[in-house]
């Protein structure tokens, strides 16, 4: 028949037209993908080409065995993980009671509250960090009331250790937590603890019961990018720390601004890198599994 | 009754139950909110030591940031950078989503999380790669280097904006402007992009306060004349802690909410939800 | 209903698969001229993927769309000239009634006071004289349901499509729309293609049905047609309320409990079911009639519905129907108690064969 002759000889242009216009429209994000392209993926792939030569520029594993047998790096690394790791948990234990609080508001108090959060957030974390500075110093602010309502006596060492750094950084970081959490937490239906309450559980019980498990999600996510920036964090440790805490990011500064030694940068940006990757697998893996439990345990 | 026994919640805990609760909640906002605004008071004290309350108030640190070539010269390549970063960024980030949104290709959610990236790569490994490369480039303390790191580290933020902004935007309409006559450019025009605006200018506002308080590449890749105000403050502050910069900060504080209240008010009349 | 504001489609061997999925499996459909055609089918069934492929966007995988003459499958949407209503009207919020509705004017480059009579004449047309100056916020879902109409028709397009135009309206406002929009089709006569998964709207308002399952057109006939002769189960079953009840065969005699079916003279349809529509049904008086085919039961049950009431029966092979009766007075007065032993008649006319798919 001519019809089916017309309809297969369709099928061909059809299938051309279709992938055209998904070609066409796939392309207007060409732009961003040649910036990312060029800024990210070419100079990190570079670098870590770089980071397999030794200084005699011959391929070599020297860069990273380094690492692992210089007692200086290791305790950087050690350093890196314990200044995330207590960052990640004063967030939380101070940010979960944060995130809960502000769940409770009224339409009202929510948005002065969450203001009170977002304004911090977008402040830059130079100025941040540096009010700290100021505050946390000998002759600064809390030194002074402290002494003046005669809590102590002589001052603290609040600053250029790793007291200061932990309270910058968990200032810093504390809205990375809270947002996510506050989100997963509004998301919660309030039908769970009306239900929860009918069956006989008393407040308390229905928080941990009901209410703490269907916001795991969103604190995992909290978590999770948490301790990836802090990980990954320079400014504020750099500034607070006093040349005490040295994490990572610091140590590949000092590289190349004094050194120029792009192999072993190299070698410990991509180790960063690689354990930033770990994590946010990690985390993925938790998540999507949790989301799945939070969801069918909780329902 | 008081408010202390009305109930906060329809499971009926009344708000003095709540109330270690909300005591916890403000002080921890507390917390948040003061250092950042600490800051401004102090700037105006008048003595070489920076005090709070000060003592006698003045602007001799503003003086000393206004008047100096160095440090306005930088808030200058600030400003500027962030400026044309939010021109860079703002139509590459917009016709990524819209065409990422649209195309229904399985890659595309590939792309988008490639486009993320920068947003999940620690930035000094990203600062030491584009300053190598910008090495070689003669790039280094240049405007278009500096826009162009800028640019891509402000992409995701917008992009994950205004990939927001468009899902949440009923594309039947652009189709039956379609229906009606008009090409996908045009109904893009004409129909979708007034409605994502608001999506649109909060992608832009947020791109220009990444750009503005961008530290670490910037520390690498600007210097000399170049150098962005935030490179010029960080290494103050790591020599000495100069006054001047508490007078800096609040500028830039100011700067800030400025932007901050701008997106959130574009936001909320847009949506219901911040 | 004139020619020359109205055109035929023709649909051929379109198919449209999504993975292993046949949302469209080579359907071959005719639309005449002027007439007011309904897509009917339940969710999923491929009948919004058939308009979509009309409107031209959803690209299928093979096939043929012509409109008159023209083919039109590889056409972009905005140069096919056809006016269409979505389910959730989308009006443009940000463009008052007038210029939502002015807007196909203004791409087709008309001049302003040609658009502002033009929007003036359709806003008359779908009764809404004088809204032109309202924002879209400020109307009911009727009125929207109105402009959205307004805008599909005032560039005079020759082909109308409607996708569930009316499910987002409450009962009473429906079914006085349904009622609107065939006026508004015998008043303007372009043809007209019209979506919905409601099989008493498609009955009231359609020239024709075709009936969508699965991706494939089971039948394509007249209201009456489809009621009264549905061509398969599927069909008898989405229509209406009805029990295929197998049917003996006896030397090519249709039988049912051994006796062979009183058939009207006239069309009564072939296959091995049997339909029984609970409307046409009736409760048999004692003595034989010989134009009633009859069926013994008993009743299990029976339910008050307000305008009518049913009656469920158990018939002597174990197979349930229902008896539908209008609550008059009478019948109601006459209605069988539970546990009665009852014997159902079934005119010979009303008696339809439907074959197995």
């Amino acid at each position: 028949m001519a019809t089916s002759i017309t309809t297969a000889r369709n099928a061909e242009a059809l299938r051309r037209d279709e992938r055209r216009e998904r070609l066409l429209l796939f392309g207007l994000s060409l732009p961003a993908l040649v910036m990312v392209l060029l800024v990210i993926l070419v100079p990190v792939g570079w670098l870590f080409w770089l980071s397999l030569f030794n200084d005699e520029g011959v391929l070599s594993t020297y860069n990273y065995s380094r690492m692992l047998e210089s007692k200086s790096y290791v305790r950087i690394f050690k350093t890196t993980f314990k200044v995330s790791f207590l960052t990640t948990l004063i967030c939380v234990l101070i940010g979960y009671p944060l995130a809960y609080f502000l769940s409770q508001l009224s339409k009202r108090w929510v948005t002065i509250g969450l203001i009170a959060v977002l304004l911090p957030f977008w402040t830059s974390l130079l100025v941040r960090t540096y009010a700290w500075l100021v505050v946390l110093q000998r002759k600064g602010l809390v030194n002074e009331w402290g002494m003046e309502f005669g809590w102590w006596e002589t001052p603290l060492r609040l600053v250029h250790n790793l007291n200061g750094t932990l309270i910058g950084m968990v200032h810093i970081m504390l809205p990375f937590l809270v947002l996510p959490l506050y989100g997963s937490m509004r998301s919660i239906d309030v039908d769970y603890l009306k239900a929860a309450a009918n069956l006989g559980a008393t407040p308390t019980k229905s928080f941990w019961f009901v209410f703490f498990p269907l916001s795991l999600p969103g604190l995992f996510a909290g978590i999770t990018v948490v301790f990836v920036l802090c990980l990954g964090f320079f400014v504020t440790p750099a500034v607070l720390g006093g040349g005490k805490v040295i994490m990572v990011s610091m140590k590949i500064e000092t590289l190349i601004d004094l050194f120029f030694n792009f192999g072993t940068a190299s070698a410990l940006g991509v180790v960063l890198l690689v354990l930033t990757l770990a994590v946010l697998f990690i985390a993925h893996k938790l998540l999507s599994l949790d989301r799945v439990l939070g969801s069918g345990g909780g329902a | 009754m008081n408010w202390l026994q009305r109930p906060a919640s329809d499971t009926q805990i009344t708000h003095g139950r709540r109330l270690w609760l909300y005591i916890i909640g403000v002080l921890i906002l507390a917390f948040l909110i003061i250092p950042t605004l600490i800051v401004i008071p102090m700037s105006f004290s008048q003595s070489q030591y920076l005090e709070f309350p000060p003592r006698v108030w003045g602007v001799r640190w503003y003086e000393n940031y206004f008047n100096s070539i160095e440090w306005m010269t930088a808030t200058w390549v600030s400003i500027k950078a962030a400026f044309w970063t939010v021109l860079v960024t703002t139509p590459i980030a917009t016709m990524a989503a819209y065409g990422l949104y649209v195309s229904n290709i399985r890659a595309a959610r590939f792309i988008f999380v490639l486009l993320i990236t920068p947003m999940m790569v620690p930035v000094v490994l990203i600062a030491i790669g584009v300053f190598f490369a910008y090495t070689r480039l003669s790039l280094n303390n240049t405007m278009v280097g500096l826009v162009l790191a800028h640019s891509v580290l402000a992409l995701p933020m917008a992009l994950i904006v205004i990939s927001a902004g468009l899902r949440s935007y009923d594309m039947n309409q652009e189709r039956v402007a379609r229906s009606l006559g008009a090409s996908r450019l045009k109904a893009f025009l004409v129909v979708t992009l007034p409605q994502i605006r608001f999506s649109v200018v909060t992608g832009a506002l947020l791109a220009f306060i990444v750009s503005f308080d961008e530290v670490i590449v910037a520390l690498f890749i600007s210097g000399g004349d170049m150098s962005t105000i935030t490179r010029s403050m960080f290494l103050a502050l790591r020599d000495q802690i100069d006054p001047t910069i508490a007078s800096i900060s609040t500028v830039m504080i100011l700067i800030t909410t400025v932007v901050f209240l701008l997106a959130q008010v574009l936001g909320k009349s847009k949506n219901r939800e911040s | 209903m004139g020619q020359e504001n109205a055109l035929p489609i023709s649909i051929r061997g379109v198919t449209k698969t999504y993975g292993e999925v046949f949302a469209l499996d080579d359907v071959d459909l005719d639309i005449h001229s002027g007439e007011f055609l309904t897509l009917l089918g339940p969710s999923g069934s491929g009948k919004t993927t058939l308009l979509m492929v009309l409107a031209g966007f959803t690209r299928p995988d093979s096939g043929s769309v012509s409109f008159g003459d023209q083919e039109v499958v590889r056409m972009p949407p905005h140069k096919r000239d056809v006016g269409m209503v979505f389910q959730n009207y989308a009006l443009f919020p940000h463009m008052n009634v007038a210029a939502n509705i002015g807007f196909p004017l203004k791409l087709r480059g008309i001049p302003k006071d040609e658009i502002r009579s033009q929007v003036e004449n359709a806003l008359t047309v779908v009764q809404l004289e004088g809204y032109g100056d309202r924002g879209v916020e400020q109307l009911s879902g009727g009125q929207m349901q109105r402009v959205a109409l307004a805008r599909a028709i005032v560039f005079k397009p020759r082909i109308l499509l409607m996708d569930e135009p009316l499910s987002a309206l409450d009962k009473k406002l429906r079914e006085r729309m349904q009622i609107e929009l065939r006026h508004l089709h015998e008043q303007l006569g372009m043809t007209t293609v019209y979506v919905t998964h409601d099989q008493r709207e498609a009955l009231t308002m359609s020239d024709r049905i075709a009936v969508i399952n699965d991706g494939r057109l089971m039948q394509l006939d007249k209201p009456r047609a489809i009621y009264d002769h549905p061509a398969n189960p599927f069909v008898a079953n989405f229509i209406g309320e009805s029990t295929l009840l197998p049917v003996e065969q006896h030397n090519g005699v249709a039988t049912w409990d051994g006796v062979p079916l009183k058939l009207s003279e006239r069309d009564h349809g072939v296959g091995p079911l049997l339909m029984l529509r609970p409307e046409r049904l009736v409760f048999m008086p004692k003595g034989d009639d010989p134009h009633f085919n009859r069926f013994n039961g008993t009743v299990t049950e029976v339910v008050y519905q307000g305008e009518s009431f049913l009656v469920y029966v158990r018939l002597s092979g174990g197979e349930e129907v229902a008896v539908r009766s209008v609550s008059q007075h009478r019948s109601l007065e006459a209605a069988p108690d539970i546990g009665d032993s009852i014997v159902l008649g079934l005119h010979r006319d009303e008696t339809v064969l439907v074959s197995e798919a």
